[in-house]
């Protein structure tokens, strides 16, 4: 077996693609929130216009294959990775350790992930897929120049209580799935060290509250203020 | 004090197993859990039962043959000790003690609650050590080590190899043993001339040997009987890649 192979099919090789799919997924969700708050706007035509940079420009298109290559690989090694954890013991435990000293979200990150996943599939049709895809979304001109209404569709989305509800549900679990996740990638990557591994502790609890409440504050806002 | 005991009985590997329930009375509170056990088999004996099979040998805390998996925690719940260095007066009198063995797919039931942890010997013998001839004594000074790295590869090195932390964890993941093992060889110059063999070794025999990813839960450092902390994991992941892609190995 090549280094190479040998390297990414070990237990830490995968571990290191896992963390790095990761916290490349960590540095979209706050890019995409940047442009998401532009929503917030009185005026649509600065989200509108960035949708369709986002949507049209070379670099964006290339970017956003690699982008869906970063979700599937982190999907894929974290499939490997649990089903060789549950193969490890195959007999459980009648009565599970309690103990309160290791982080309560670091055991549920595969479930809070299938919750994601669940979220990401109705997120892309709601959405991605509506305005890429299937194009039943009414255009808007700025200078003479037409754009897809992203803006309305998001607004009209969020007029619906239950949408409202299912997009909380579903950050509250990526706030969990953070928590764990953010920290958890720097020591898998080997860095940790007295000076900086608080400030990455401290910085992933921040994260991990900030960026879904960030997310959540859109339906919210729209639901309440539109 | 009285207890109820559930505890695992399995004739061998091969066998299911499934718990029993045995009492005991008239247990004193300063009797370690070991010696509660020995009483209950001294009873089942003098009734011609079966005894509980389980593992011990010094019953001082540093040999690593205790195990156990008791009413939810590896060497019961106390930190920073063995079972054999654990009391019955940390149980309320009357209690039931759930006791198994420590479940991981390369930790063969061998008997009841004895387990087979050879999978350990297996990843110290693919690299826990160095070959270099010692020769004669050295100079007191003669190889300069720094009071914080003697410290670390010290702490690292009182791992006894127990397995709790495979036990506790998850996942059935041994990665705090090899990181204690790959780190307090690491961390002084004696052990790097074949550190990066050593790590790329250990690991493989590791992935080899079927337990599971660490996912940095930190279980396994909670229930360490000698509080080996996952830096070194991070410390071995460091190794890892270090030998992976910049040695030429």
């Amino acid at each position: 077996m090549s280094w190479f192979t040998s390297t990414f099919t070990s237990s830490i090789g995968k571990k290191l693609v896992m963390s790095l799919a990761g916290l490349f997924l960590i540095i979209f969700l706050l890019v995409h929130l940047g442009i998401n708050l532009m929503v917030l706007l009185e005026n649509n035509m600065y989200f509108n216009k960035t949708a369709h940079f986002m949507g049209t420009n070379i670099l964006i298109k290339i970017f956003e294959i690699v982008l869906f290559g970063g979700f599937i690989i982190h999907m894929i090694y974290a499939l490997f990775l649990q089903i060789q954890n549950w193969l490890a013991r195959p007999v459980r435990y009648k009565i599970e350790n309690l103990t309160n000293q290791t982080s309560f979200f670091s055991k549920y990150m595969i479930h809070t992930s299938v919750v994601i996943l669940v979220f990401l599939v109705i997120h892309l049709v709601d959405f991605y897929i509506k305005a890429k895809f299937i194009g039943d979304v009414s255009d808007v001109v700025y200078n003479g120049k037409e754009y897809h209404d992203l803006a309305a569709l998001v607004e009209a989305k969020f007029l619906l209580g239950g949408a409202v509800i299912f997009y909380l549900i579903a950050l509250l679990f990526l706030g969990f799935h953070l928590n764990h996740g953010f920290q958890s990638a720097f020591q898998t990557l080997g860095i940790d060290h007295k000076k900086y591994t608080p400030v990455i502790k401290f910085l992933g609890v921040i994260y991990s509250i900030l960026v879904p409440l960030g997310y959540a504050c859109i339906p919210l806002i729209i639901y309440f203020a539109k | 004090m009285d207890f109820k005991l559930k505890i695992w009985k399995q004739k061998n590997a091969g066998s299911k197993g499934k718990f029993v329930n045995y009492e005991v009375k008239g247990i004193s509170s300063d009797t370690s859990f070991l010696e509660m056990l020995d009483i209950l088999n001294e009873d089942l004996i003098y009734k011609g039962e079966e005894p509980v099979v389980f593992d011990h040998d010094c019953r001082e805390g540093i040999c690593g043959m205790c195990s156990l998996y008791i009413n939810g925690y590896a060497h019961g719940p106390d930190a920073a000790i063995t079972t054999c260095q654990l009391h019955m007066r940390k149980f309320k009198d009357g209690a039931t003690i759930t006791i198994e063995p420590f479940r991981a797919r390369p930790f063969p039931v061998i008997k009841d609650l004895m387990i087979d942890r050879t999978a350990l010997d297996t990843m110290i013998q693919a690299g826990g050590y160095t070959s270099a001839k010692t020769g004669g004594v050295p100079d007191a000074n003669a190889i300069l080590i720094s009071k914080e790295n003697s410290d670390l590869a010290m702490d690292a090195a009182s791992c006894i190899g127990c397995g709790a932390c495979v036990a506790s964890c998850k996942n059935a993941s041994a990665m705090l043993f090899v990181s204690a093992k790959v780190s307090q060889l690491a961390l002084l110059p004696q052990g790097k001339p074949e550190a990066a063999e050593r790590v790329l070794n250990m690991v493989a025999a590791m992935d080899e040997a079927g337990f599971g990813n660490c996912t940095n839960t930190g279980a396994c450092e909670a229930e360490c009987p000698k509080e080996i902390k996952i830096t070194n994991i991070a410390r071995l992941n460091r190794e890892y890649f270090s030998a992976s892609f910049a040695s030429e190995l």
